[in-house]
């Protein structure tokens, strides 16, 4: 009969002990609300899960040079109540609490989503949109990768076997900023994004964009920063002809497959109607009029 | 009409009292399919078909049994080969043989998920690891899971023996069309000669499933002499027992069967899937089997009902009267015969009083797991074709939707093109209600449309039983032999309250096992509260003649000098002797002293069934860059009969507009090229959440069935009908576009929208 251990250790440089003399697969779990579905369907048979949760750093969240250090296992419900957070980083907390239910809130974290490797995970386009990095601890210390770098194809990433993410980092704010993240599905909750899509600007006081970055999801292997759409917003404000530049480039980085959540050309289309969306919902958070997002 | 009370004198019935089944759901304590345990328990697991089709060419079981902790391996050859003999369920045709077939494949696997063997070992996980070492070579075959390819000539043929009935001559090659029938009234053809407006469609729906929240679970336990006891999650504990009793070969009277409270089954849980090979895994282990059904297993081997195509034209002169009307139903059946394509080729126009009708429909196999009934079986789907057409034609003939209906609706006396004629039916009743009710004149924003339409179900009678015990200190238990899955023992506990003249809360409803009360037919065809309330009712009379009686004894005057009224005899006027009226508890104490417990059983066979009618009214906005569609508003009107406990009639009308909407906008089986399912699961087989909805406003329309001593109709099935229809109605308001393929996903929506605003600009 197949076993399955357990530890939960108590710091990084145990954690990274054990996965590294792990004989078999072995996993690193914060919320673990994909890792135990995957377990539970047979997907995935580890030897050994390291629960990180008791690892000092790991949750919390706390304001730092004046971003954000959220811990890698920091629970959704804890980023929806943190209320500086939310008013610098609006679209990161709202992709976030898009993922799943109240239950489910309760445990999934970002780092967690992020390692999932999905391409249709929610929170990713709106982490890539805010510049946001990881913070990645190993068996050689630490390093720090920008979120876009970290999945590499569908459920694989850029982390080593004995790697996991003590904790994502989110930027300074400068003035005039606003982000936002949008995505479709059929229903109106508990499913998974057929297009996602994350924005984050500045402003200048004229309310002329000065810098832009503009994520997809769901429309490629990896969730996208398209460096193209985030051009076509900088040196503008957002009327008509910008929008279409911006849904143009939107489209033009989209890579999908149709599978049972959509076809190619519905992904496609969607994704520049997002992006549109999603802009209009930044622009009037960074000029400081509320817009709740959907 | 001649109610056993009079409707203004009603103290319990028409009432909202508190869920008799409410606090053990509430709080966990409700005992479901999967919940039983009995002592030496092992688990039992289904290995099933990895092809659409194939040859089982051999079943090797030695390493499976070779393990630790196997106690048993069933296969087909466990079972005996029976004969082809039709049963009757209630809701859908059920032939033995191939429901045999389908509990564990023969010669053949007709679907992926097929099952084809099964273990019983300690734990579950050894029962897993064993299907891992049942070896089963296959010869692939090639298939299809399309409806119309597999009508087409050259088609793979699922059954050899399969020639199609209904047509003349007997064919001689074998097809995938089991069935052919037919219904005419009139003459179409010349029908349509005289009409000045013709509308045609054609349509498709997708199978879908019930998606009740509860999986298929059961445990078996097989004594050594053969006495067998089987608790599971079903519509119908003796169906249960006559259909094991059957596949098995065994004696009815050799099983109990124990119905446990039910999560959904919406029709789905109407045959067995599990049970008999959970017995007969139990009877070789020696030891109690548990089986319970993964999400996965409900979606690949169970349910759904039927996707179709359907060819609709409905010709009418300019003032609005159909003169003719047509309909070829092409009914997915899955991997066995027995679509409901009789129910669908009536139920389309059976709410219209039409000179000339010609329905043609046909029942085809097909790789897909065998279709089960779901609420109304057939009924939704013709509708949605026939409801959409009406739309088209209430358009071309510039007339109000409903005005078009309330012309052409079925009245007492109208003969439907299937023979039967309507008597004491609700659907004009119900359209004015719809018609009345501000909904359908509210003001609607650009963007938005509003859509209607209207359903019909039959309803059903049938066996039941139910019995009425006085308890000694004066409390009261109703038993029936009906599963509750929608109500029925509030209602039971209500009708016999009614009757007795006592407060609910004294009066504790029951559902008995197969040796606690008489045959009951299953719950089904919305048949329970109409024909087991009847059984209630009456056995509730005889207790109250009983009662009488037994005053009569304690006075010592005649039983007709004695009067029932509010929970007590009284001595029937003057000359009868002045008397303190007594109690049912007083009585109830007297019981041993004068003739024994007080109590009566009623076995009847019932009849005068009502059918029901229904018209709702569906808003929505649709987002044309999405194609998203949301439900603004949903009003539902329903004629239904007389509601016993209006809480639980509402709740059974918001529940159908609820699957009827998830039918219409997203629920769909999605196949690859293999044959194998890709959404075998709740995340993308989309039923709608509740954030999806608006609240249901639900309008009953009490128009009594005289045939009832309540004026019950079934209320269960009608309100799954229309929602279909209403919804494409309402986006062909809001965006000029008829969509005529279910689901109307977001997608397909765009698409059709990109289309239409392309060849517009062109």
């Amino acid at each position: 009969m197949p076993s399955l251990n357990y530890a939960a250790p108590t710091s990084v440089q145990e954690a990274v002990a054990l996965l590294a003399g792990a004989a078999g697969l072995a996993k690193p779990m914060a919320g673990g609300t994909d890792l135990l579905v995957q377990l539970r369907s047979g997907r995935l048979k580890p030897e050994l899960i390291v629960d990180t949760k008791q690892i000092p750093g790991m949750i919390g969240i706390r304001e730092e040079a004046g971003g954000f250090v959220i811990g890698g296992a920091t629970s959704g419900a804890m980023l929806e109540a943190h209320a500086a957070l939310k008013a610098a980083w609006p679209g990161v907390v709202e992709a976030m609490d898009l993922i799943g239910s109240e239950q489910i809130q309760g445990r999934a974290s970002l780092a967690g989503n992020l390692c999932n490797a999905s391409p249709a995970a929610d929170s990713v386009p709106a982490m890539i949109a805010a510049a946001a990095v990881a913070v990645i601890v190993g068996p050689k210390g630490e390093r720090t990768v920008p979120v876009e770098s970290i999945v590499v194809s569908p459920g694989r990433t850029s982390l080593a076997r004995d790697e996991f993410i003590l904790a994502i980092r989110l930027p300074p704010r400068p003035a005039h900023s606003g982000d936002a993240y949008l995505r479709f599905i059929p229903r109106t909750e508990m499913d998974i994004a057929v297009v996602g899509c994350g924005v984050n600007v500045t402003l200048d006081a004229a309310g002329v964009c000065t810098a832009a970055r503009v994520s997809v999801g769901a429309v490629a292997p990896t969730p996208l920063l398209v460096a193209e759409a985030g051009a076509a917003l900088v040196g503008h404000t957002l009327d008509e002809a910008t929008l279409a530049k911006l849904d143009a480039a939107a489209r033009a980085a989209c890579k999908p497959i149709s599978d049972k959540r959509g076809t190619i050309e519905y992904r496609i289309k969607v994704a520049g109607v997002l992006a549109r969306r999603a802009a209009a919902i930044a622009f009037e958070r960074a000029a400081g009029r509320v817009a709740k997002g959907h | 009409m001649n109610y056993i009370i009079p409707q203004s004198e009603l103290k319990v019935v028409g009432t909202r009292p508190v869920r008799p089944d409410g606090v053990d759901k509430v709080t966990g304590r409700a005992t479901f399919g999967a919940d039983m345990t009995l002592a030496g328990m092992i688990w039992g697991k289904m290995l099933r078909s990895p092809h659409a089709h194939a040859r089982i060419v051999a079943i090797d079981t030695s390493r499976a049994l070779a393990l630790p902790g196997v106690r048993a391996v069933v296969t087909a050859a466990d079972f005996p080969d029976i004969a082809s003999e039709e049963a009757f369920v209630g809701e859908g045709p059920m032939n033995f043989r191939d429901l045999s077939r389908n509990c564990l494949a023969r010669d053949k696997v007709l679907y992926e998920g097929h099952a084809v063997a099964a273990v019983a070992a300690a734990s579950q996980s050894v029962a897993e690891a064993a299907l891992d070492l049942i070896d089963v070579t296959y010869e692939v075959l090639p298939h299809v899971i399309d409806v119309e390819a597999a009508m087409a000539a050259g088609a793979p043929i699922l059954h050899e023996d399969m020639f199609t009935v209904g047509i003349e001559p007997k064919p001689t090659k074998p097809s995938n069309i089991a069935k052919r029938v037919a219904f005419a009234k009139g003459d179409a053809e010349a029908g349509f000669r005289e009409a000045d407006v013709i509308v045609e469609g054609r349509y498709t729906t997708q199978p879908v499933h019930q998606a009740y929240i509860e999986p298929h679970a059961c445990l078996a336990q097989v004594a050594a002499d053969g006495q067998a006891h089987i608790y599971s999650s079903t519509q119908g504990q003796f169906m249960v027992r006559a259909y094991c009793a059957k596949v098995l070969g065994w004696e009815i009277a050799d099983i109990r069967s124990y119905p446990m409270e039910i999560g959904g089954g919406f029709g789905g849980k109407t045959l067995v899937y599990l049970e008999p090979v959970a017995l007969a895994l139990a009877r070789k282990a020696g030891r109690p089997v548990k089986m319970v059904m993964t999400r996965e297993e409900v979606f690949r081997a169970s349910g759904p009902t039927s996707g179709a195509v359907i060819e609709v034209k409905i010709g009418a002169r300019r003032d609005g009267s159909i003169v003719a009307a047509r309909e070829v139903l092409k009914y997915q059946a899955g991997a066995f015969a027995g679509s409901p394509i009789g129910p669908g080729c009536m139920c389309g126009f059976a709410m219209y009083d039409l000179p000339n009708v010609d329905v043609v429909g046909y029942d085809v196999v097909s790789n897909r797991p065998k279709v089960a009934a779901y609420r109304a079986p057939g009924a939704p789907i013709t509708s949605f074709a026939v409801e959409s057409a009406m739309d088209d034609l209430a358009r071309k003939l510039k007339i109000d939707p409903l005005a078009l209906r309330e012309m052409n609706g079925a009245r007492d006396g109208s003969k439907t093109h299937y023979g039967v004629t309507h008597r004491d039916i609700g659907f004009l009743a119900t359209l004015e209600a719809a018609r009345s009710h501000p909904h359908y004149s509210a003001p609607l924003k650009p963007g938005q449309g509003r859509g209607v339409a209207c359903g019909f179900w039959f309803n059903i009678g049938g066996e039941s039983s139910g019995a009425v015990h006085v308890n000694e200190d004066g409390s009261i238990s109703v038993v029936s032999g009906n599963p509750d899955i929608g109500g029925s023992r509030a209602s039971m506990a209500m009708m016999a309250a009614e009757v007795l003249g006592v407060p609910i809360e004294h009066v504790r409803p029951i559902v008995g096992d197969t040796a606690s009360i008489g045959f009951s037919h299953l719950t089904g065809g919305s048949r329970v509260t109409f024909a087991t309330g009847m059984a209630v009712t009456q056995a509730a009379e005889r207790v109250v003649d009983q009662l009488k009686q037994r005053a009569a004894q304690i006075w010592e005057i005649p039983a007709e000098a004695v009067e029932w009224k509010d929970g007590k005899a009284y001595p029937a006027g003057l000359n009868a002797g002045a008397f303190e009226p007594l109690s049912l508890a007083q009585i109830a104490l007297k019981a041993g002293r004068t003739g024994g417990p007080i109590s009566s059983e009623v076995t009847l066979n019932a009849q005068g069934a009502g059918p029901g009618f229904g018209c709702h009214i569906c808003d929505v906005e649709v987002d044309s860059e999405t194609g998203h569609v949301k439900i603004l508003r949903y009003t539902a009107v329903q004629d239904v009969g007389k509601a016993i406990h209006p809480s639980y009639v509402e709740g059974q009308i918001q529940g159908g507009a609820a699957q009827g909407i998830g039918w219409a906008l997203n629920e769909e089986y999605i196949y690859d090229k293999d044959g194998k399912m890709e959404n075998a699961g709740f995340l993308d087989y989309r039923v709608p959440v509740a954030s999806d909805l608006p609240l249901i406003e639900a309008v009953m329309v009490e128009v009594p069935n005289p045939r009832h001593p309540f004026g019950v109709r079934g209320v269960g099935e009608v309100p799954i009908v229309p929602p279909m229809a209403a919804v494409a109605n309402a986006i062909r308001a809001a965006t000029g576009l008829r969509m005529p393929d279910l689901p109307i996903s977001p997608p397909k929506l765009r698409a059709a929208l990109d289309a239409a605003s392309g060849a517009k600009a062109a």
